[in-house]
């Protein structure tokens, strides 16, 4: 009998001191009780723009937002700094030693395969997670630090997640544009990620590209000076996928720093001025789309067929070799191409891929 | 656009997703509406609790249960239904959504307890309508007896909710919540003197119970729903109101001090 009697304290044992175990921790307290403004709120700063939504252009795509340009654009300062930044599991270093800034008004691009260290940097600048090394600031701030008025700046569109999405798409982005002080019109933002005919669904009744467009909306409906994209477009059909590439547009032309991830390279090479690529938590390029993998990764590829045999040649002189083959066919050449490697050629030569066609064609 | 303005946006968007969640509705809401037809239909053939020898006086079950259910309907909806909700939407990415927004951590606590409390306020009003209208349960008419309710429900349910935000933290999963937080809340519904007597289980399983908060809850009830003269057969011989709000008062202050220490938007790691 008094056995059971020591089993019953250890029920209330469990709940009382597990939590206490694993998070009373100095950082712990100095996050949790010295930070009082992240549970109490703070007066948040007035955005001075007022006007300006989103507005669909007439060919229903582009949504123009020319009018109001987001304040402190000239202060020089960069949107994101990040340097040195390091970040470990255990012995394992999700991200190691990566430095790189993000300009106001840029669309950067952070590529790389799964597993790579992109979401632990996206999650670490958004104030997620905390850092092991390094040095960071997200407008100005700390993400570590960062309060509530620094969070009414940023627009988060974090990787997809399931929640359980009883609220219509309506409710839902009504209620989140209540949080900012400085919110974008909501039948605007409907409108412009294309779900107004599924306002008044219920979020749970949407497909998963449906879904993805109301992520994208409420990360956009706080009118973000500073927009982490991570994967936005998963799951979008092509038509979606090109009218979401107008919505980004637009919101590049009022002035929106963006920071996006991806793993459709024409994606980034649409959206993004600058990219970096992120191989096992090192950055291993970075520079304008036009820029990166460097000048010989964008030789042009010549590929042809004789006797039956494929044979590729990078060639900074295509024409030429494609007359030296016709003339030695004494006719067209069996399938001749002439291609300008693609982002995506480019990026799986720099991640290491083995399918990435220029690194397997012969060179001269 | 200020914390409380939040708070009470929270609250109609809360109570929206509650009703919504079948599951909730009938775990947690019309739980124990349902047990206590379950026993007073069970019981209905049997005589009446604290009768005289010769049958006369006395309660019937369905009157005997209701201060239980009232306390397990205060428990469930703020310990149960909090500690799976929460868990469930740290699991689900909610939280990590709205981490990420300028919502202050208090508008999102006083969104799920102004949602308890809306919610639960209605689960008493339907299982007190029920027992008096389905069961024939006499209902008490003095106004004391009805302050003495308001204050033990409103403390209670708010003491409630602090320790099902706390609990919340325990569960390393959402999938895992109900696994975590269910036999809790059973073990301590048999022991404090919802599903059985109080006064007859031993006297160091009393003393147990008297640790937890729902026995000084349903002791708290007993006072308001039972007659005068099933005082004595308290363990202390007496309702004991004073240590009823003294235990309730520990627990909200060891709740909130666990909340304060163990809520964050996403389980960091480190």
């Amino acid at each position: 009998m008094y056995a059971s009697l020591l089993v019953l304290p250890t029920v209330v044992a469990v709940p009382v001191a597990k939590p206490w175990a694993h998070s009373f921790s100095i950082s712990t307290l100095r996050v949790r009780v010295l930070t009082p403004t992240l549970w109490f709120g703070l007066a948040l700063g007035q955005d001075e723009c007022q006007f300006s939504d989103l507005v669909l252009v007439p060919d229903g795509i582009a949504p123009a937002l020319p009018e109001c340009k987001h304040e402190a654009m000239t202060t020089g300062v960069p949107a994101v700094q990040v340097q040195q930044l390091k970040k470990s599991y255990g012995s394992a270093m999700a991200v190691d030693d990566i430095s790189f800034e993000i300009h106001d008004g840029e669309t950067f691009a952070l590529l790389g395969p799964n597993g790579a260290g992109k979401s632990t940097t996206i999650e670490i600048l958004e104030g997620y997670r905390d850092r092991s090394g390094g040095n960071v600031t997200v407008l100005g701030v700390d993400p570590q630090r960062g309060g509530l008025d620094w969070k009414a700046q940023l627009g988060i569109v974090l990787q997809s997640s399931g929640e359980s999405g009883n609220v219509t798409v309506l409710e839902q982005l009504t209620h989140f544009a209540g949080y900012y002080p400085n919110p974008r019109k909501v039948s605007d933002v409907i409108e412009a990620v294309g779900l107004a005919e599924k306002a008044k669904m219920r979020i749970s009744r949407l497909s998963g590209g449906q879904r993805r467009r109301v992520d994208v909306a409420l990360g956009i409906i706080g009118r973000p000076r500073l927009l982490f994209l991570d994967e936005p477009t998963t799951g979008f059909d092509p038509a979606a996928r090109r009218q979401f590439w107008g919505l980004i547009n637009g919101l590049k032309t009022e002035g929106t720093t963006i920071l996006l991830t991806t793993h459709y390279l024409d994606e980034a090479a649409t959206l993004a001025d600058r990219a970096g690529v992120i191989v096992g938590g090192k950055l291993v390029d970075i520079g304008t789309i036009d820029e990166i993998g460097g000048a010989a990764a964008r030789v042009p590829l010549v590929r042809w067929q004789r006797d039956g045999v494929e044979h590729a040649q990078r060639t900074s002189e295509p024409a030429a070799l494609a007359a030296r083959l016709y003339a030695q066919a004494g006719g067209e050449v069996a399938g001749l191409e002439i291609t300008r490697p693609s982002l995506e050629d480019i990026y799986l030569d720099l991640v290491g891929n083995p399918a990435g066609t220029v690194a397997a064609a012969e060179t001269p | 656009m200020n914390t409380l303005t939040l708070g009470a946006a929270r609250i109609s968007y809360e109570l929206r997703l509650y009703f919504r969640a079948g599951d909730s509705v009938f775990f947690t809401f019309l739980f124990p509406i349902v047990m206590l037809s379950i026993f007073a239909v069970a019981f209905s053939t049997s005589g009446n609790i604290g009768a005289a020898p010769d049958g006369s006086g006395g309660i019937s079950f369905a009157a005997f249960y209701v201060p239980g259910m009232v306390a397990a309907g205060m428990l469930l909806s703020g310990v149960q239904n909090l500690g799976v909700d929460i868990a469930g939407e740290k699991g689900d990415g909610t939280l990590k959504r709205l981490g990420g927004t300028p919502l202050p951590v208090f508008s999102y606590f006083m969104g799920k307890i102004g949602m308890v409390l809306v919610s639960s306020v209605l689960q008493v009003a339907l299982l007190l309508l029920v027992a008096r209208f389905a069961f024939n349960v006499t209902l008490p008419g003095e106004p004391g007896k009805w302050l003495t309710f308001g204050w033990v429900f409103l403390f209670g349910v708010i003491t409630s909710c602090v320790l099902g935000i706390a609990l919340s933290a325990l569960p390393r999963t959402g999938k895992s919540a109900t696994a975590v937080v269910i036999p809790i809340v059973l073990l301590l519904q048999f022991i404090s003197g919802v599903y059985l007597n109080f006064a007859q289980l031993p006297g160091w399983l009393q003393n147990v119970a008297s640790i937890f908060p729902l026995k000084w809850m349903a002791q708290g009830m007993r006072s308001v729903f039972l007659p005068e003269s099933f005082e004595a057969i308290e363990p202390g011989g007496a309702w004991d109101l004073g240590l009823v709000a003294l235990f309730m008062g520990l627990w909200l202050v060891v709740g909130l001090m666990l909340c304060r220490l163990t809520f964050r938007w996403i389980r960091k790691d480190g």
